[in-house]
């Protein structure tokens, strides 16, 4: 009987990959984005695939920011990854046009300054001082693939648990953890033992035991 | 903090099952892909590809639910490419289950596919796959070939690899026809002449007959070494690869496995 997971869908990201990886670790995953669901769940994750102001549209669509809000709010953790990662923040520009965020903490998606983009590959993080999530994995490999990232953290709250990694010299936001909010701008789902456990170890910090 | 240098297996997938040269130790059933990939994840590679052969819309439909099944065990990244041929095709296979979608020849009739496909999901889904060779004829003297290296495609091939880029794919699939299946190595000359003209990265295929000659397509400037015949077969295994590249001084994945 592990711990009940929304999946959000609303049309991005690879469900069923993210949906396996959190079962494989304990998780008992609905892919949904019906708020009653959501709302009888012990945990949400949003994913997403692709560009910024499309996963934001879609997300929108679903009312996705209030389900994550909502869901804050009950005390109840929210996971975003990649690019449900970076819709948390505040905004997010590509090809010079800025579009809104969740805004559930200031902070700009930007290209990354890198030689070489996109961003694919394994790299290897700079957990942040008391990380729950890269706990027994802060020095293994993420799958990241991306070309767009948080590279100022800057306006996040102090409290908030910030992980980094670097790619061509640029340094950029991997994690983050606050409060119940956790987001990484990599995918777990796709990052082998070392995702796995970071999931698990997101699944063991919910206050409800299982 | 670094990137590490990939190292990639690929799988020929004829209807569902893996057709080519595989020798893999211990499986139950080597010619199924889930199987195999699950022994790929287990033996430390970074990334796999499907390559679908089939020439069926059956055939096609039964590859489809290999990789529905393969990413829902083998938690690493899945591209998948062959007879793309158009944006549904690519939404398809993502919500199949693949990340990451190879364009070859419908490309090359068509370029604007690859715009099409990078407006719509973002050019970090799409492999630009190049089939090419030394053709003297070409500005590059280097050609890109269709009908497995058996045709010219009258297009020079760093040309189209800049075109690629430019219109939108997020990586290079660059397969020597004259190194493949040689064991003698990759074409380096090629390699490097590709990564000079392009900012993307750049994954080398071809040739591959032992650890050093990854080595070699790493010193060349590949971002990431693919090759089938010689780890399907343990001629070389992803351990061998892997320590050769890390004595020469590149940043390979270490640490748990998939």
């Amino acid at each position: 009987r592990g711990p009940r997971v929304a999946l959000l869908d609303y049309g991005s990201g690879n469900l069923h990959s993210a949906s396996r990886a959190l079962a494989s670790v304990g998780a008992r995953v609905e892919i949904t984005a019906d708020q009653q669901v959501i709302a009888a769940a012990d945990g949400l994750v949003v994913p997403g695939v692709g560009a910024f102001a499309a996963c934001m549209d879609g997300l929108v669509n679903v009312d996705g920011p209030s389900l994550i809000a909502d869901a804050l709010a009950d005390g109840r953790p929210v996971l975003g990854i990649c690019v449900g990662h970076q819709v948390l923040f505040s905004s997010g520009v590509e090809h010079r046009v800025a579009s809104t965020g969740c805004q559930l903490y200031p902070g700009l998606v930007e290209k990354l300054h890198a030689p070489r983009l996109p961003h694919i590959g394994w790299n290897t993080v700079e957990a942040g001082p008391g990380s729950r999530l890269f706990d027994g994995v802060a020095d293994e490999f993420f799958y990241f693939v991306h070309s767009y990232a948080v590279r100022d953290a800057s306006g996040l709250p102090a409290d908030a648990i910030v992980t980094w990694a670097e790619v061509g010299g640029d340094r950029f936001v991997a994690a983050v953890e606050w409060n119940g909010l956790s987001s990484t701008q990599f995918h777990p789902e796709k990052s082998g033992e070392a995702g796995g456990r970071l999931l698990r170890n997101w699944l063991d910090g919910f206050d409800k035991r299982f | 903090m670094t990137l590490a240098l990939r190292v990639i297996a690929c799988l020929d997938v004829h209807d569902g099952r893996v057709v080519k040269g595989v020798n893999f130790t211990g499986l139950a059933d080597a010619g199924d892909p889930v199987e195999l990939a699950a022994a790929y994840g287990a033996a430390g590679i970074d990334e796999l590809t499907f390559l679908d052969i089939s020439a069926s819309h059956e055939g096609r439909s039964t590859t489809r639910e290999v990789v529905r099944s393969t990413a829902e065990r083998v938690f690493i990244p899945l591209t998948v490419g062959g007879g793309v041929r158009s944006v549904l095709d690519v939404d398809e296979l993502l919500r199949t289950g693949a990340d990451k979608v190879g364009v070859n020849t419908a490309a090359l009739a068509r370029p604007e596919l690859i715009t099409e496909i990078s407006h719509r999901f973002g050019n970090q889904v799409l492999v630009l796959s190049v089939d090419a060779r030394r053709e003297p004829g070409q500005p590059s003297g280097f050609g890109v070939t269709t009908h497995g290296g058996r045709r010219s495609a009258g297009v020079d091939a760093l040309a189209w690899a800049i075109e690629g880029a430019e219109r939108g794919a997020g990586e290079i699939l660059l397969n020597s026809m004259d190194a493949d299946g040689t064991t003698d190595g990759f074409d380096l000359e090629m390699i490097s002449a590709v990564r000079d003209a392009v900012d993307i990265p750049v994954i080398a295929s071809g040739g591959a007959g032992t650890a050093d000659h990854f080595v070699e397509a790493a010193r060349a400037g590949a971002d990431a070494v693919l090759a089938a015949s010689v780890f399907h077969y343990g001629v070389v295994t992803i351990d061998q690869v892997k320590s050769a590249l890390a004595e020469a001084g590149f940043v390979i994945r270490t640490g748990s496995r998939a």
